[in-house]
This record gives structure tokens, sequence and C-alpha cells, in this order.
């Protein structure tokens, strides 16, 4: 009896997960996050700030265009093997969009994109020569790609200390998304005249950097640029302050300058630079509906110190990009229930200039972003933050990156992506 | 000529002319693997007590950091804290004999070995759902610790020695006798290595398999504690603390799985030998050595010394 019992408890809980939450008339966006693991604690802000603000569109504004949105989750561990299964799970299921939240799953499922006619939105991470419109119809990375980031961030350093004849040392995490930028380092070090270190972090040594730090302090460089997740932010600042590295001249790429890297350590993280593309702080009018609908009446998972937190409103955005992309689909198709194909277009015609930033609570908040056939990523700019002890306060104007200098390595890179690819399906824009 | 040079003599030539850098490599390297020591002291307690590699220690460790950070956010002195953190350490040992242990019993090694990766996700699940995954610093200064560090001038440069890494060694050396003498020189030692050897026989002299089941237990909860600190206070707390608890694996394989002396010279051999060959070798390799280097040398020992250093050599009648 007690064996029938278990076995029925087994059955039924089968059966339901086999059961996707996604019903006929919800707008279906998959979202795959990783609130358990090593980086749930990053994971778990970016799952909160994407969910809540489709949730409060669909307790503001019944959702968009009349139709509910279903923000649903699926649980990686920020594991590539767990994201592919996670992206088979959603075929068949017209979702409209797929959110990897790791540049690992990215590369795994870049492929199947065209296949499914599903498009991937890989905010700020990915594969840099997805930017590329034409050779990439099904993936967008808008705001800016990883290429583009390391050369604001070049520009940045150029303006404070000149780069000629500088050392510029490069602390990453030894994964694709770490090594993703590393084809910049190289081809501007020899034309701007700066030496590269490079400093790889292996993901079990995250929390273990004395060595790292050591080799740093022997080769002296002038500035440390980190592209780090989770663990291996705060154990990085942590070791730059023992062995006495300028922590003003310790800059973090976008994904290394989050309240949850610097928070613990406060006033020792004091002067650590990071960029960004997105404000923080809970004064946009947006971020306010999404606590006064959702947050406040506890309907998400988001405790009520998370809203305005780096990671937190970078995901909201994310959220924004999709909703829009949405918007603009059901508008040029004239279908209220639009398909992963009309979405692709809608991001390939998104409009978030200034007007429509302010339209939607967020004036300020981010770079305009202007979709393109041709231009997956946007040449976005980026601003350089620095933690104050107790947050980040913005330090620099936008920084525009050297498109000159980017484009044809992008278009390089696409171009050998896909040489081995026959029939990889390709866009011709005007 | 060149290749050999920057192998065999380069790298000396750098430790003569960097003196300083040379000693603080050294003085990391020893932290590091007394720190790595404590982690495989965990999983040396469990394997000694019952045979099995306790899958579940790395998350024993951020288990340990969470709750007591976690406690000190309700208000609670932090001593205090503690001492809550041990109660819900002995709870957990005992829930551990009763639910798990007792059940299987002479069960194969496997199949005890697989329950702990079972208790590792209920652990996972349970801390999140009830601490959350938001990062935490470590209450090192307000456990008493002293902070800030000290600055050795010599050879033109200076050695610096972070507070609580000179805690963290100091307070490790002392478990680490403690524990060797406790297990070596008590009863309740003597019938930890009898449980070891065989359960049934141990059973028929009258050792409570429960009971030690629940001391070893409880006491590798505490060696948690003392890990999740001070891996902890170097980094922060977080679930990220599990990766790594699996450092502590080439440590043991050195070490010998069944050896608390063999837990800290393994500690010590890993410690210092990645950060000394990551600094002055590491470049000639594009450096990040320090991910493999562990486990390149855990497999030489796999394959000329498979016991470890002071593992027991096991004889089996086939």
């Amino acid at each position: 009896m007690k064996k029938l019992f278990i076995g029925a408890v087994m059955a039924i809980g089968t059966f339901i997960s086999t059961i996707s939450l996604s019903f006929a008339d919800e707008l279906l966006v998959p979202h795959m996050t990783y609130r358990v693991g090593p980086f749930a604690a990053n994971g778990t802000m970016i799952a909160n700030g994407f969910t809540d603000y489709f949730l409060m569109l669909n307790e503001r504004d019944g959702g968009i265009g009349g139709i509910k949105v279903n923000p649903e989750e699926c649980e990686t561990g920020y594991k590539a093997q767990v994201g592919v299964e996670c992206y088979e799970s959603y075929r068949g299921k017209n979702a409209l969009v797929h959110t990897p939240n790791s540049t690992g799953i990215t590369l795994q499922i870049l492929q199947k994109a065209p296949e499914d006619e599903v498009p991937i939105l890989t905010m700020g991470y990915g594969l840099s020569a997805a930017a590329k419109g034409e050779t990439f119809p099904w993936a967008f990375n808008y705001p800016a790609s990883y290429w583009s980031q390391m050369t604001s961030i070049l520009s940045y350093i150029d303006s404070q200390t000149g780069l000629k004849g500088k050392k510029i040392g490069f602390l990453y995490l030894d994964v694709g998304y770490g090594r993703e930028p590393i084809p910049v380092l190289e081809e501007l070090g020899p034309k701007m005249g700066f030496e590269t270190l490079l400093v790889p972090v292996a993901g079990k040594e995250m929390q273990n950097q004395s060595s790292h730090w050591l080799t740093i302090r022997k080769e002296k460089p002038d500035w440390v640029i980190m592209w780090g997740w989770g663990a291996m932010n705060p154990t990085a600042i942590k070791e730059a302050a023992k062995t006495r590295f300028p922590l003003d001249r310790f800059i973090g790429n976008w994904w290394s300058g989050a309240h949850v890297d610097t928070q613990s350590l406060g006033a020792k993280a004091k002067g650590y630079l990071a960029s960004s593309y997105t404000t923080t702080g809970t004064s946009f009018p947006a971020i306010q509906d999404m606590i006064k609908y959702v947050v406040e009446p506890g309907k998400s998972k988001t405790k009520m110190d998370m809203p305005g937190k780096v990671l937190y409103n970078r995901a909201m955005f994310n959220a924004v990009l999709i909703a829009e992309a949405i918007m603009e689909a059901q508008k040029m198709t004239g279908k209220k229930m639009v398909t992963g194909a009309d979405v692709r277009l809608g991001l390939e015609n998104v409009k978030l200039d200034e007007a429509r930033l302010k339209e939607l609570g967020l004036e300020g908040f981010t770079a305009p972003v202007m979709g393109g056939c041709a231009d997956h990523e946007n040449g976005g700019s980026i601003f350089v933050q620095q933690w104050d002890g107790s947050d980040w306060i913005r330090q620099t104007d936008l920084i525009p990156p050297m498109t000159d200098v980017v484009q044809p390595l992008l278009t390089a890179a696409a171009e050998k992506y896909v040489s081995d690819k026959s029939g990889w399906t390709t866009q011709k824009c005007n | 000529m060149e290749i050999l040079y920057a192998i065999f003599i380069a790298p000396f030539v750098e430790m003569g002319s960097y003196p300083d850098l040379f000693i603080q490599a050294l003085w990391d390297g020893f932290v590091a693997g007394t720190l790595y020591g404590l982690i495989a002291l965990g999983f040396v307690l469990i394997f000694k007590a019952s045979g099995v590699f306790n899958f579940s220690q790395p998350i024993l460790v951020v288990l340990a950091a969470l709750s007591l950070v976690s406690f000190y956010k309700m208000g609670i002195p932090a001593w205090i804290s503690v001492i809550l953190v041990l109660i819900m350490f002995y709870v957990l040992a005992w829930l551990v004999e009763r639910l798990i242990l007792r059940q299987l019993v002479n069960q194969d090694g496997n199949i005890l070995f697989m329950s702990t990766i079972g208790l590792t996700f209920i652990i996972i699940g349970a801390a999140q759902w009830i601490f959350g995954g938001v990062p935490n610093a470590m209450i090192v200064n307000e456990l008493g610790f002293p902070s800030g560090s000290l600055e050795w001038p010599i050879f033109g440069g200076g050695v610096y020695f972070e507070m609580i890494d000179v805690s963290a060694a100091v307070i490790a050396v002392i478990m680490i006798v403690i524990l060797a003498v406790f297990f070596s020189k008590t009863k309740i030692g003597r019938g930890l290595r009898a449980v070891a050897d065989d359960h049934q026989a141990a059973l028929s002299v009258g050792i409570s398999l429960n009971q030690i089941w629940v001391i070893v237990w409880f006491v590798a909860g505490i060696v948690a504690l003392v890990t999740g600190i001070f891996w902890g206070a170097r980094s922060d707390v977080s679930f990220a603390l599990q990766i790594i608890g699996f450092k502590a694996l080439p440590v043991l394989i050195i070490g010998g799985f069944t050896s608390i002396q063999g837990a800290i010279i393994g500690g010590l051999i890993i410690g210092l030998g990645e950060k000394i060959f990551e600094i002055y070798w590491g470049p000639l390799l594009g450096s990040g050595v320090e991910g493999w280097f562990a486990y390149v040398i855990a497999l030489v020992f796999l394959l000329y010394r498979p016991q470890g250093l002071f593992g027991d050599k096991l004889i089996e009648r086939v």
C-alpha cells in the first residue's frame, strides 16, 4: 500500500511537471533563470526584475494589447546543458522570444533559433558577432555587444591616463563569456600602444584568487579590467585591496558592477569602477509601478530592498525591450496573439527613443535603443559608475564604442562563424 | 634553449629578484593550504566513520556560513548565533543518522554516497528557501576576529598579512591538532576507527554505531562552520562557497581519505604548490594553471600511490 501510494505521488508529480503552465490566450515569454547554484545571488535579482515588469504590465494594463504575458521561468542553475533542455521544452509552445541569461547557453542554442523561428535576445551578453543582423537574423544583443563595451572602457581609460605605453591587466572568468572580448584587446593593443596581461580565473577558483593577484602584483599593470561574474567579483575586489592595487584603476564590465558584488564589502570596495548602461534607483515611474502593483502586494518573489538595484533594474529593462518588441509586432501584424517570427520583426523595429522612454516612465534610465535589420546591437553607449562605499554613483556621460574598430571585427567574426555552417539562414537588409 | 631557461632558470631568478613576492606567495599558499586541509577534514571524518565520500560536505560549509550570518542579521548576538548553528548541526546530524544512515547500514558504499548527493540537494533547496541567495559579508569582526592587515617591509618591498588570514591559519592548526588527538586518543576515536573498519564487528563489541555517526556528522558540521567563517571572510557568504568545497578532492587523494594529518599535509602541498606554480610557471602555460594543478598532482598520486600519503592501503581478498 505504501509503495502504491509513493508510486501514485511520483506519477502525478511527473504528469504535472510535463504540463506547461502556459495557456493558449497568453503571450509566452520564457525566461531561463538561475535562482539556485553558485550564481544564485545574481540570478535571483535578474529573474525578479524581469518577471516583475511583465507582472506589472498584467496588473496595470491587462498585459500587452489586452493579452496577459506569461513570463515563465525555467531554472538552469547557470548550466549550459540544462539551458538547452529548457530551450527544448518550449518547442511547439509558441514561445515568443528566448532569454538565456548566459553566454554559454546562448552559444548552444544560437543555431536552433532560425529553425524554430523564435528570436533570442541576449541583452548585454552572448555572442558579440550576433550584432550583425544580416548574418544573425534571429539573434539580438541590444543595447551593446561585449566588444563595443570593451572599446568604451578603453576610451574611458584613455581619457583618464592615456593608453599609450600602458599595461592593461585583463582579469576574466575563464569561460566563453570571459574570453569573449579578448580579440578586441589583441586588435587594439598594437594600434593604441598598450600591452595586455591576460589573467584567467577558472570557475573553480572564483573565490580563491590570491595567486592571480600576486601575478598582477608581479606584472604591475596600470589598470585592470575585469570580466567577472558571481562570487568572482567581490573576491577580486577584496584581493585587489589586499595587494594594494588602487581600486580607482580597477574597472569591471557591466556584469561586474552590481550591488551584489559590492554591498557585502561596503567601504572596502570604495573607489572600484564598473561600466553600466542602466541606471540604479527607484525614482523612475515604471519602477514605482512595479513596486506598487507587484512587489508591495506580494505578487512576486521580490523583496522590498531589491527594486532599484543594478541587476534588478537591468533585467527590468530587458523585459521592457521584449514588451516593446511584442507591442511593435502586434502593431505590424494586426494580430494580438503574435508568434516568435512576428516578435523578431518587432525587435528589429523597436523604437525606444527619448520620448518613448519618458512615456514608459524611464526618462534618463538608459540610452535610446533603435532597432534595425542590419544592426542587432544598436551600437550602444555605456557610462562608468563608481562604488562610494554604500552605492553606485554615475561618474561619466555616455561613452560611445569605437565603431570603426568594432564593426570590421564583428563582420569578420560573423563571417567566420557561419563559414562552416551550410544552409545558415541569413537576410538582406536595405 | 630559451624554453629551458624559462622553465629551469627564470622562475628562480624571479624568486631571488623579488623575495618579498616569493614570501607573500608562500604565506598565501600556506593560508590557502590550511583552509583546504580544513575542508578536507570534514570529508575525512565522515569517511573514517562510514566509509562514504560525503558529497554534501561543501554544502554544509555553505549552510553553516549562511545560517550564522542570517541568525546574526535577525538581531541575535554573534556568538549566540554560533551556538545556534552548532545546535542546528547537532539536530541535522541526528536527522541524517535517523533518516538516512540507519536505514542504509551495511549497504553498498555507492548507495551511501548517492544518499549524500540527495542530502546535498535537500540542503540547497531548504537553505535557499529559508535564507535566500543574496550574498552577505561574514561577521568576522562581530565574532571578535581581528581585522586589518600587517605590513612587513622587507627587501625593498613588502609582505602583507591579513589579520583574518592569520586567525584562519592559527585556528585551523589548533582544530586539526585537537581533532587528531580526539580521534586517536579517546574512546570515541577508537570506536570511530572500529566502525570504519567493519560496521557489524563494531556493533558486536558494543560500539554504538548510531552514536558514533551522530558525533562524527556533528564534528563535520563544526569543521564546516569554521571553514565557512574563514572562506566566507575571503570572499563572501553565498552558495558559490560550495565550489571551493570540492577543492578538497585532490587534497584527499594526496593525503589519504582516512588521515587527519593527511588532510592538512595534502592541503599544504596543494596550497603552496598551486600558488608558486601559478605565479612562476603559469605564464609559460598561458596562466590559469591553478584550476588544474591540484588535479594533476592528484592524478600522479592515483597512479603511483593511490592510498595517498597517509591513507590506509586497502588489501582485499579476491
